[in-house]
């Protein structure tokens, strides 16, 4: 889409303008999920939690309950939320593929192939039973190549398959003649057929995908921060192509592979993506890194593009989302889907010190104190990605994959001194709020 | 002026001799007779322009490497009616408490092996065979054929600890009256440690007005003030393939992207066809025999390794690498300048009879518990199962073996645990007397963390940093000034622990540390 370089500085990240935003002499909170979540929020400084029907100034709720109550529930000005009233458009495997595909056409209408080519993160997908007959015309096209089926809706690694014959997906044929007279409440569950990546990239012969987190403050416009930390998740067992039966083999959730029998505990089968990037960097050399990590820039910008004009951008909401990324062995990403409610449960000592931070930065950018300006780049360890445009770093450093003389405000995986940043981030805010302008 | 001479000549005859038996020197042979088909090289001045001839090449750089190597790993000949124990180890007293300690070790082995009935070798069955060659990237997931928990490690390093505390020079008298002069520690042999001053005079490239790859290549530090140009001389030194020079350079570090190749031109490894052939023979006699050995090992990585939060993923390639290990006999060859000698073992029913003794396991190393650390960092460089394996190879001959085997020599396990705690004891006094009063020795804590060169203790690229070191500097003593460092910069809460237990507590988890800056404090930035 456009790429054309906007002076940042002067350009706040949302917060409104004009009037002093109050600063509340304490924040009520209320939520349903313990865990990790429970810990940042009763650590927090002047957050109170409201139980049952109180009133609340801050809700980080499960999707559940808004679905059925966020039409009718009315919030103050300063209330915030932790999820976008139609984030599916983009969570939902179906929607997201749509959204995608739909974008892809105005971007090749708009600005060209080469442009449209930078949405090709996306392994072949199509939406079943309603796809069906596209699917077999592809399936026809690549003889042999495995495909995997995976359910829209459920998540964890629950009801997903490998195949390579449609007498495995036999049942969905009879299932598309009947879902026009659908008897019963009961929904067909729907299920997308995709591509499967034969070559992943292996790490002692392992399979694995990373977890990363992306913060979006608003849709229009969009902003959105990316998390320095993440985390890579190992499956147990080596790679094969021979089993496609072995969802141990395939499958990296944790959740997945906590059932099989090799899983040992104490592993945890993670690496944070730091100690990811630096074995990359010293197998294959920094400067491919670089291409790999800017790529994945570009999965996280343009999925959220994809769906900017459909997601109701509500002031009230933001979302943390959870995007799962699979790299093959030319070091291509690809994006296997985004969570709207990432798991916050630690696994962990290490997983439980990064899911905190990653709470406590996202409080942070909320920002329900009201101590930001609204221009930071960094906030703890997340750094503004997209602002309505692309974010520069600071010092205008070289851009090592030489498109051009921008680098983005980027640093998956790079070294998190979070603490330090915040000390310095707040202590700055402080002074300035003394000295008025 | 004449004996110098004389010594010279003795060093380069040894060299000569030793590099002759070499594959570089076939290679050369070969190189020379093609040469001569080359229109520059003239009969008159045959000798000079094929000097010329190798110069041009490249040859002399692999020559000259390779006679680096030896000079490092080799120590220089002594007096020539020396015999070859002094070689291994000058002071009688300790080549006696190494032979009686590998007597203890053999012994525990074979009694493990009567108790279990296992043999130390067998043939395996065609089927099991064939069953391992398929199963051979995978092992991990491989069920053992013998129930794990049966087997005991050999020993552990608390046991090496218990024997080192009890060595005494029997020639050494230093009177009863206590003094503050007295040795605080636990290590009661005079040996000669460096101070701070020699330290520093050693360590002269980790000071502070020179760069530093740990340091001065941190967020903060714009990388044109020395990373960039730092990044730049590496690739100059690897294009120039002188081991010398990357020796050299390494002692600031080295840059990931780098490393791989650094770490093998200084330890003179260039995968020849001939050294896949050797590994691939040796991991046939993996396949064809079965060891007693095997399931030490495999113990050893489940128990290690596997449970590592970084390391786990490389299972796989420990077993290939460490299994292969035991089999080589190449690895004999350093038992010449090491203080260990290889267990010698009897075929059945000749025990006693020298020409039915067979060094077991063949490469003559009993592993501990712990040892497959010293493997699990270098997957995070070494991809190629045969390179790996080479790389681990010559770091152990000229470095880990140094680590549990008792010896005088100044980077041997004896002298890091003397350095250590004299270290500690002349610039942390009050520290080492505090803790010694509450029953934490210090070296208790620490001497873990030097057995296995920081392996699993440190993060995984802090641990690179500091082996950058040892192959620059060709010591470890670096271990003992880190460790001592570890105990200065955690001084403070360790002062206020009153046990043992919470000694160890508040240094249970070193992952978080930058070892380069601690040792810069330690050795240049404070008060003497």
């Amino acid at each position: 889409m456009m790429s054309r370089q906007k002076n940042q500085n002067y350009k706040g990240h949302g917060l409104p303008k004009g009037k002093e935003r109050e600063q509340r002499a304490s924040i009520r909170f209320k939520t349903t999920l313990m865990n990790t979540l429970m810990d940042v929020l009763h650590h927090r400084p002047g957050w109170v939690e409201v139980k049952d029907e109180g009133e609340w100034d801050f809700y980080w709720c499960d999707v559940s309950w808004l679905r059925e109550n966020f039409d009718h529930t009315y919030m103050d000005e300063h209330v915030r939320i932790s999820h976008f009233r139609n984030h599916y458009e983009l969570t939902r495997k179906n929607y997201m593929v749509k959204n995608l595909k739909r974008f892809r056409k105005q971007l090749e209408r708009e600005a060209g192939k080469l442009e449209a080519a930078k949405c090709d993160f996306f392994p072949k997908t199509f939406e079943m039973p309603c796809e069906y007959h596209l699917f077999v015309e592809e399936f026809r096209k690549n003889p042999g190549i495995t495909w995997i089926m995976k359910p829209v809706a459920r998540s964890q690694g629950k009801g997903i398959f490998l195949f390579r014959r449609l007498k495995d997906i036999m049942d969905w044929k009879k299932d598309t003649r009947s879902s026009d007279d659908q008897k019963d409440d009961i929904p067909v569950e729907s299920y997308v057929a995709q591509r499967y990546i034969e070559n992943p990239y292996l790490i002692g012969g392992r399979k694995f995908d990373l977890r990363v987190y992306v913060l979006v403050m608003s849709y229009m416009p969009l902003r959105a921060w990316l998390y320095r930390d993440g985390f890579a998740r190992f499956s147990n067992t080596r790679f094969t192509l021979n089993s496609i039966d072995d969802q141990y083999v395939h499958l990296t959730n944790v959740a997945v592979q906590k059932t099989s029998p090799d899983y040992h505990p104490k592993k945890g089968c993670k690496w944070m993506l730091q100690r990811f990037r630096q074995y990359l960097a010293s197998k294959h050399g920094p400067e491919a890194v670089e291409t790999l990590f800017s790529d994945m820039d570009n999965i996280f910008i343009r999925s959220l593009q994809s769906v900017q004009k459909v997601i109701i951008s509500d002031k009230h909401c933001f979302e943390l989302y959870g995007y799962d990324i699979l790299i093959d062995q030319d070091l291509k990403p690809w994006l296997l889907e985004v969570n709207a409610s990432p798991s916050l449960t630690a696994s962990s000592q290490e997983d439980y010190e990064l899911k905190t931070s990653l709470l406590e930065d996202t409080l942070h950018v909320v920002d329900m104190e009201a101590r930001l300006t609204g221009r930071e780049k960094r906030v703890g360890g997340f750094d503004l990605m997209w602002n309505d445009g692309p974010v520069s770093r600071e010092d205008g450093a070289h851009d090592l994959s030489g498109m051009g003389n921008f680098v983005t405000n980027t640093h998956l995986g790079c070294v998190n001194d979070r603490k330090k940043q915040l000390r310095q981030l707040f202590r700055s805010l402080q002074g300035q709020k003394k000295t008025p302008n | 002026m004449l004996q110098e001479e004389s010594d010279l000549a003795l060093i380069i005859a040894q060299i000569v001799q030793k590099l002759k038996g070499s594959n570089l020197y076939t290679q050369l042979e070969r190189q020379a007779w093609a040469s001569l088909q080359r229109p520059e090289i003239k009969l008159e001045s045959l000798k000079e322009d094929i000097k010329e001839f190798f110069k041009i090449s490249g040859w002399e750089k692999k020559l000259q490497n390779a006679v680096y190597s030896e000079l490092s790993v080799f120590p220089l000949p002594s007096h020539p009616a020396a015999p070859p124990e002094h070689l291994k180890e000058p002071l009688v007293y300790m080549r006696k408490a190494q032979g009686s300690w590998e007597r203890r070790i053999l012994k525990s082995l074979n009694s493990m092996c009567t108790e279990l009935s296992i043999p130390l070798a067998r043939k395996r069955p065609v089927g099991e065979q064939k069953e391992l060659l398929n199963k051979w990237n995978e092992m991990g997931t491989d069920e053992p054929v013998l129930d794990l928990s049966l087997f005991r490690p050999v020993y552990a390093p608390k046991d090496f600890l218990e024997v080192l505390i009890n060595l005494r020079n029997p020639n050494y008298e230093n009177g009863d009256s206590h003094s503050f002069r007295t040795h605080l520690g636990l290590i009661q042999v005079p040996l000669k440690v460096k101070d701070i001053p020699e330290l520093k005079e050693f360590f002269v490239e980790l000071g502070l007005t020179a760069g530093q790859l740990g340091v001065d290549d941190s967020t903060q530090v714009p990388p044109e003030l020395f990373e960039n140009e730092h990044v730049r001389i590496g690739q100059k030194v690897l294009s120039e393939q002188d081991s010398a020079a990357a020796q050299q350079y390494i002692r600031q570090g080295s840059p990931t992207a780098l490393r791989a190749e650094l770490w093998a031109l200084i330890l003179n490894i260039s995968s020849q066809p001939e050294d896949i052939l050797y590994y691939e023979q040796l991991k046939t006699n993996v396949i064809q025999h079965d060891l007693l050995v095997d399931s030490l090992i495999y113990k050893d990585v489940k128990l290690t390794a596997s449970n590592d939060d970084y390391y786990f993923v490389f299972e796989d390639y420990l077993y290939q690498v460490l299994l292969c290990f035991s089999r080589d006999t190449s690895v004999l060859g350093h038992f010449a300048y090491s203080s260990a000698s290889p267990p010698k073992s009897y075929i059945r029913g000749k025990l006693g009879l020298e020409e039915y003794a067979v060094f077991y396991p063949p490469n003559g190393v009993i592993p501990f518990h712990g040892f497959s650390m010293y493997v699990a960092p270098l997957c995070f460089l070494y991809h190629e199962p045969s390179k790996l394996y080479q790389i681990f190879r010559e770091m152990y001959v000229r470095f880990f073996f140094r680590l549990h085997s008792i010896s005088s020599h100044p980077s041997g396990i004896v002298s890091l645990c003397l350095l250590f705690e004299t270290l500690l004891q002349t610039y942390l006094p009050q520290l080492f007397y505090h803790l010694r009063e509450i029953g934490a020795q210090p070296l208790r804590i620490s001497f873990k963390w030097m057995v296995r060169a920081f392996s699993g203790y440190l993060a995984t690229d802090q641990l690179l940093l500091l082996w950058d070191r040892i192959l620059g500097y060709n010591s470890l003593e670096i271990l003992a000034v880190l460790a001592a460092a570890v105990f200065a910069f955690r001084a403070v809460n360790l002062m206020e622990v009153t046990s043992l237990a919470a000694a160890e507590a508040v240094l249970a988890d070193l992952s978080t540390l930058k070892v380069m800056p601690l040792l810069q404090i330690f050795l240049f930035a404070t008060v003497t």
